[in-house]
C-alpha cells in the first residue's frame, strides 16, 4: 500500500462527497419555495441509504469478485470484510483497496442524489428511497461493474472512462428520463409559472459542486501522479469553457447573458470532461468544455418540444454532457498524457477504440432507462410514485415532511 | 379629513418622503405593493423557459390630512414621482370620518 496514493483517494473521497450537499443547494435553489426542503431531503437521504447499502452489498456487486462474463461482481467484499489487499482486477493500483471502495461510494451517492433533479415537486418520499434503494442494486451497481472494474466486460473491450462519463453522467440522465415518463409531468407544466425560487442559493451550490469535482475527476487516478494533475487542470479549464460557451449561445440566441446560465454552463463542462479528465490534453479540455457548455444549453430545450417534465435538466446536461465527452474522449484522447490510455480518431488512434466508446455510451443509455423503467413502474403500481393533486399544490415540504424552509414571521408570530 | 393614497414606483419613494417633509407632513404609511395598469408586467428567463411577471413591484404609500391641504399634498406627490414614462402609478383621494391618536385620544384634525 501506498500511503501517499491512499491520502490522495481519501481527500478525494471527501471532495466527492461534499458534491452531494453542492448539488442539493443547486437543486434546492431552483425548484418553488414549497418545495426546497423535500429535494434537498432526497439528497440527504441518498447520503444514507447509498453508503449503507453500499458497505452490505452493493459495493461488492460493483467491484467484487466478478460472477462470469464480466456482468456483476460478487459478494467477496460484502459487508466491506475480507478485503485483501487488492480490489479484483486493480493490478498495480498501490491505493488502499478499502480507500478505493468508499470513494466509489461517494459516486454511487452523487448518481442517486442527481435522479432527484428530474423528480422534484411531484415524487413520494418513501417512493423516491424505495427507488434510489433498488435502482442502486441493479442499475448502477452491474454498471459500475461494466466500466470501472478492471473484471467488467465493458472495460475488457477497452472501453475508456476516467471517471464516470457513462457510469454518473449518462447513467444518472437516461434513469432519470426513465423515471420521469413513468411519474408524468407536474401539473401546470409548462404553461405554469415554475421559476427558481432562490438562484444565489443555485449559484453557491455550483460553487461546491466545482469544488467537490477535483476530488471526482483527479482522485480517479487513485494515484498522486500526472495524471491526476493532468486531471484537475483539464477539470478547471472545462468548467471555464463551458461556462463561456452556455453564456455564448445564451447571448446569441436570447439576448441576456444569465446567470443561472453561467452556473449550468459550468456543470456541462465538468460533466463532459468527466470521462476524459485523465485521457487529454488541457487544449482538449478547453474544447471539450466549450462543447459541452454549447451543447447542453441547446439540449435544456428540448424538453418543451417533447413535452418530458425533466425539471432541473438531469437528461440535458448529464446524460448529454456525459455523452458528448463519450464520444469526444473517442476522438481527442492520447497516449502523451496517460499511457495507460489510448489514442482517439483524430490523434491517431484507429475507429476501434473511438468504436467502443460509443458502444459504452450506447449501452449504458439503453439498459440505465430500461432498467430503471421497469423499476419505477413496479413501484408506481405498486406503493405509487406521485403525490396527491391537492399534496402536489400544496408543496412537498409540507406534504411530506411537515417542514416550511423559510418562516419569514407572518401572522402566526405577531404577538411574540 | 382626506386619506391620500399613492401607489408609485419604489425607486421614487425617497424623493416624495423629502417633498412632503419640507411640506411638513410629519407621518406616512408605506408598503410594498404589486400590481398591473397599462404598464403590464414584465418576463425573465430561466434556462431557456421564459417566464411572464404579470405584477409589478410598487409602493403604495398612505397619508390623511386636513382637507385644505390636499390639493396641496397630491400636488406634492404627482410632481416628485413624475418620470414621465410608463408605469409611473396614480394617487387617489378618499373622505375619512375620523383618526384617534391611541396615545392620548385625541381625535379628527388634533391627531394629525
Amino acid at each position: 500500500m501506498n500511503t501517499v496514493d491512499t491520502m490522495w483517494v481519501l481527500v478525494s473521497a471527501a471532495l466527492v462527497l461534499f458534491m452531494t450537499p453542492g448539488l442539493a443547494l443547486f437543486y434546492g435553489g431552483m425548484v418553488r419555495s414549497k418545495n426546497v426542503l423535500s429535494v434537498m431531503m432526497n439528497n440527504l437521504v441518498a447520503m444514507s441509504l447509498v453508503t449503507i447499502l453500499w458497505v452490505l452489498i452493493a459495493g461488492s456487486l460493483a467491484f467484487g469478485t466478478d460472477l462470469g462474463g464480466g456482468l456483476i461482481g460478487g459478494f467477496s467484499l460484502a459487508g466491506f470484510a475480507n478485503i485483501g489487499n487488492e480490489l479484483p482486477g486493480f493490478h498495480g493500483v498501490m491505493a488502499s483497496p478499502m480507500s478505493i471502495l468508499v470513494y466509489q461510494m461517494m459516486f454511487a451517492i452523487i448518481t442517486a442524489a442527481l435522479i432527484s433533479g428530474g423528480t422534484v415537486d411531484r415524487i413520494k418520499f418513501p417512493a423516491f428511497v424505495l427507488l434510489i434503494s433498488v435502482w442502486l442494486l441493479l442499475v448502477y451497481s452491474p454498471i459500475a461493474h461494466w466500466v470501472f472494474s478492471p473484471e467488467g466486460w465493458l472495460a475488457k473491450l477497452g472501453v475508456l472512462d476516467f471517471a464516470g462519463g457513462t457510469v454518473v453522467e449518462i447513467t444518472s440522465g437516461f434513469s432519470t428520463l426513465a423515471v420521469v415518463l413513468v411519474l408524468g409531468k407536474r401539473s401546470g407544466w409548462p404553461k405554469d409559472q415554475m421559476a427558481p425560487h432562490s438562484v444565489p442559493l443555485s449559484l453557491l451550490g455550483v460553487g461546491i459542486l466545482w469544488f467537490g469535482w477535483f476530488g471526482f475527476n483527479a482522485g480517479s487516478s487513485l494515484a498522486m501522479n500526472s495524471v491526476a494533475v493532468h486531471a484537475f487542470v483539464n477539470t478547471q479549464c472545462a468548467a471555464a469553457a463551458g461556462l463561456l460557451g452556455w453564456l455564448i449561445f445564451e447571448k446569441v440566441k436570447e439576448s441576456y447573458p444569465t446567470t443561472l446560465g453561467a452556473a449550468s454552463g459550468a456543470v456541462a463542462g465538468m460533466v463532459a470532461i468527466t470521462p476524459c479528465a485523465g485521457f487529454v490534453t488541457p487544449m482538449a479540455a478547453l474544447l471539450i468544455g466549450l462543447l459541452g457548455g454549447l451543447v447542453c444549453a441547446m439540449a435544456v430545450r428540448i424538453k418543451f418540444r417533447f413535452r418530458y417534465d425533466d425539471s432541473l435538466d438531469v437528461l440535458g446536461v448529464h446524460g448529454v454532457g456525459g455523452l458528448v465527452g463519450m464520444v469526444l474522449l473517442g476522438l481527442l484522447a492520447t497516449k502523451s498524457v496517460n499511457a495507460a490510455g489510448a489514442n482517439g480518431l483524430f490523434t491517431g488512434g484507429g475507429f476501434h477504440f473511438f468504436g467502443v466508446e460509443l458502444l459504452a455510451a450506447l449501452v449504458v443509455m439503453v439498459f440505465s432507462f430500461s432498467a430503471t423503467w421497469v423499476i419505477a413502474k413496479v413501484i408506481d403500481l405498486t406503493i405509487g410514485l406521485r403525490v396527491t393533486p391537492e399534496e402536489e399544490f400544496t408543496g412537498l415540504d409540507l406534504s411530506q415532511h411537515a417542514e416550511s424552509a423559510y418562516s419569514m414571521g407572518g401572522m402566526g408570530r405577531i404577538s411574540s | 379629513m382626506k386619506l391620500i393614497v399613492a401607489v408609485i414606483k419604489p425607486f421614487k419613494v425617497d424623493d416624495v418622503k423629502t417633498t412632503l417633509k419640507s411640506m411638513g407632513i410629519d407621518g406616512m404609511t408605506v408598503s410594498e405593493a404589486q400590481g398591473y395598469g397599462r404598464q403590464s408586467g414584465h418576463s425573465e428567463v430561466y434556462r431557456g423557459a421564459e417566464y411572464t411577471i404579470d405584477f409589478v413591484p410598487k409602493v403604495r404609500i398612505e397619508i390623511v390630512v386636513d382637507d385644505e391641504q390636499t390639493d396641496e399634498v397630491v400636488s406634492a406627490i404627482v410632481s416628485s414621482a413624475e418620470t414621465g414614462t410608463i408605469g409611473d402609478g396614480k394617487v387617489w383621494v378618499i373622505p375619512v370620518e375620523t383618526v384617534v391618536r391611541v396615545r392620548t385620544g385625541e381625535r379628527g384634525s388634533d391627531a394629525l
